[in-house]
């Protein structure tokens, strides 16, 4: 076989490992989307999106009170881990290079890294155990907490996409380092920082752990951010964990309305990075 | 050096405006010095870049700054606004004093001077926002808000930049939907609107097509009226076409400095030549 048969074959047989490797870390997402999408459509339906909860026993009922659980948790979350995380974000990419950046970098990929369920624990002494009482306001301080971080990177990363060209534009025509960046700079990347942003809603929104023992779970409906709030997400672990079938299938519903919403969050966000991107090329 | 005879050397166009006075010397040294540069040398980290650069610029006059790529004439332009103040490790020594102050004093209001010295660089960055909150930026962040001198502004600062009739219709649309060349002479209406006194252009057409080009070079012959330009290019004919002086970097430093003419037709300097009849460079 002379040299140039065998590099062919070689090439031939990488590539195939390749594609099968690619092909392997597609199944379960393939298969996760086909069941959630036959299982969790057919069990939606219009009281699902308006009712409460049914007394166990009793068929049908629905999420409406986790539905707006959700949001209101991850609304308070969003309330003050964004500004926090945009601000940190800022300071990151204009004034890299400090030490004190470079600490505050650090502090926000260790903060990433904690598991979701050690943030829940810290928000239970935090919030929980001063007033004795599960709450709203517990569950989105913990939610906050884990989106901090990732707002922060986004917003980093997004800057720094922005071409430098514009911060020099505006140092030029007389504007100081803050004008630029909150002028220019900043606004810029606002499509992108806003898509992060709802990408991290998306992310926390998908959280279970940290809301055990935080806004824990609410059969009622309630908007009281002071009294425990149902989730989607608690919603569907003590419905998957139950003995009914027709909780069951309301469970893959929440399930189903789970992946839609990051979904859709995701590609989103795709897109405005890619105008952003766009942006950047001469 | 035949190929300097073809091109269009106006340099000296100005001078017949004085009939009644005698010409004695050549006209770009009748004029006073806008900037005046003293032993100045520019280091990036412990690079030195610049070495002991001595020049005076003269006012309402075109100078060019012309040599190889990394011969510093880039760093030095960026020297005139203290644009290089952005990078970290950068620290210049000597003195450049724009109407006799020197900008590197302590104590000089850089953002201040940044109005006064306005600069348009080689790729056009048009903000994305619209073409007239593009020219209006400089106005607003300098506290204009009124709306009738805003307009004012706004449209004066297009017509100098020659873009006027080609976006009055349409100045609320983005300005990254311009053209190339028509987002260059934007940037140069932005620069105009906060009525600089010097207008620093860095490679302003490298990235041109060739009539963009002489959009820009009839733009620069008409602006000098008002302003002090000073232009760094790569392209020689450019250098000859819009410039009054001529400046010749290499490795750093400055090795000749005249007028364009003389700078093209009978440079002193071997040097000089050998770059300007393109045999090296």
């Amino acid at each position: 076989m002379n040299n140039a048969a065998r590099r062919k074959i070689i090439s031939r047989i990488v590539e195939a490992l390749c594609a099968l490797a690619v092909v392997l870390a597609l199944i379960p997402l393939a298969m996760i989307l086909f069941y959630v999408l036959t299982r969790g459509l057919s069990a939606l339906n219009f009281a699902f999106f308006t009712h409460t909860p049914k007394p166990v026993g009793e068929a049908g009922g629905g999420m409406a009170n986790a539905i707006v659980g959700t949001l209101i948790l991850i609304g308070i979350a969003a309330l003050f881990a964004v500004p926090i995380g945009i601000i940190c974000g800022i300071h990151l990419a204009e004034y890299a290079g400090t030490k004190f950046s470079s600490i505050v970098r650090f502090a926000a990929d260790v903060l990433n890294g904690v598991p979701s369920i050690v943030i829940g624990m810290f928000a239970y002494g935090l919030v929980v155990l001063p007033v004795k009482r599960f709450s709203a306001i517990a569950g989105g301080v913990a939610l906050g907490l884990l989106m901090i971080p990732i707002v922060v990177r986004t917003t980093e990363e997004l800057l720094r996409l922005v071409p430098s060209g514009l911060r020099e534009g505006a140092l030029a025509l007389g504007a100081t380092r803050s004008r630029a960046v909150f002028g220019v700079i900043v606004p810029a990347a606002l499509p992108g920082i806003l898509t992060g942003i709802l990408v991290a809603l998306a992310r926390v929104a998908g959280e279970t752990a940290p809301l055990l023992f935080t806004s824990f779970n609410n059969a009622y409906w309630s908007t009281n951010l002071m009294q425990p709030m149902a989730s989607l997400t608690y919603q569907v672990y003590t419905y998957a964990l139950s003995p009914y079938d027709d909780w069951h299938r309301q469970a893959w519903a929440g399930a189903f309305l789970l992946v839609m919403m990051i979904l859709t969050l995701s590609i989103a966000a795709r897109l405005a990075v890619r105008r952003l991107e766009r942006m950047n090329r001469p | 050096m035949t190929t300097i005879m073809d091109m269009d050397v106006r340099t000296s166009a100005p001078a017949a405006a004085h009939p009644i006075v005698p010409e004695t010397k050549p006209p770009a040294l009748e004029r006073q010095v806008k900037i005046r540069v003293d032993s100045f040398d520019f280091y990036y980290g412990p690079a030195k870049v610049l070495h002991g650069i001595k020049l005076d610029i003269p006012e309402r006059q075109v100078t060019a700054l012309i040599g190889p790529s990394g011969c510093g004439k880039s760093t030095f332009i960026r020297s005139i606004n203290r644009m290089n103040d952005i990078i970290p490790e950068a620290r210049a020594v000597g003195t450049i004093e724009i109407d006799g102050r020197n900008i590197y004093a302590g104590g000089t209001d850089v953002v201040a001077l940044r109005r006064r010295v306005g600069m348009v660089f080689q790729k056009s960055n048009p903000f994305p926002k619209s073409i007239y909150d593009n020219v209006a930026y400089g106005l607003r962040i300098g506290g204009m808000h009124n709306k009738r001198e805003l307009n004012d502004l706004v449209e004066q600062s297009l017509i100098r930049a020659a873009l006027w009739d080609e976006v009055k219709g349409r100045l609320q649309s983005s300005a990254l939907a311009l053209s190339g060349g028509q987002q260059q002479r934007l940037c140069i209406a932005r620069a105009l609107a906060v009525d600089p006194e010097i207008l620093l252009m860095d490679e302003p057409a490298s990235a041109l097509d060739p009539i963009a080009t002489t959009k820009i070079e009839e733009l620069i012959w008409d602006l000098k009226v008002n302003y002090t330009i000073v232009i760094v290019t790569h392209n020689m004919q450019q250098a000859a076409r819009v410039s009054d002086r001529t400046a010749f970097f290499m490795l750093g430093r400055l090795i000749e400095y005249s007028d364009t003419k003389t700078i093209f037709m009978n440079p002193k300097e071997k040097m000089t030549e050998d770059y300007v009849t393109g045999r090296f460079g």
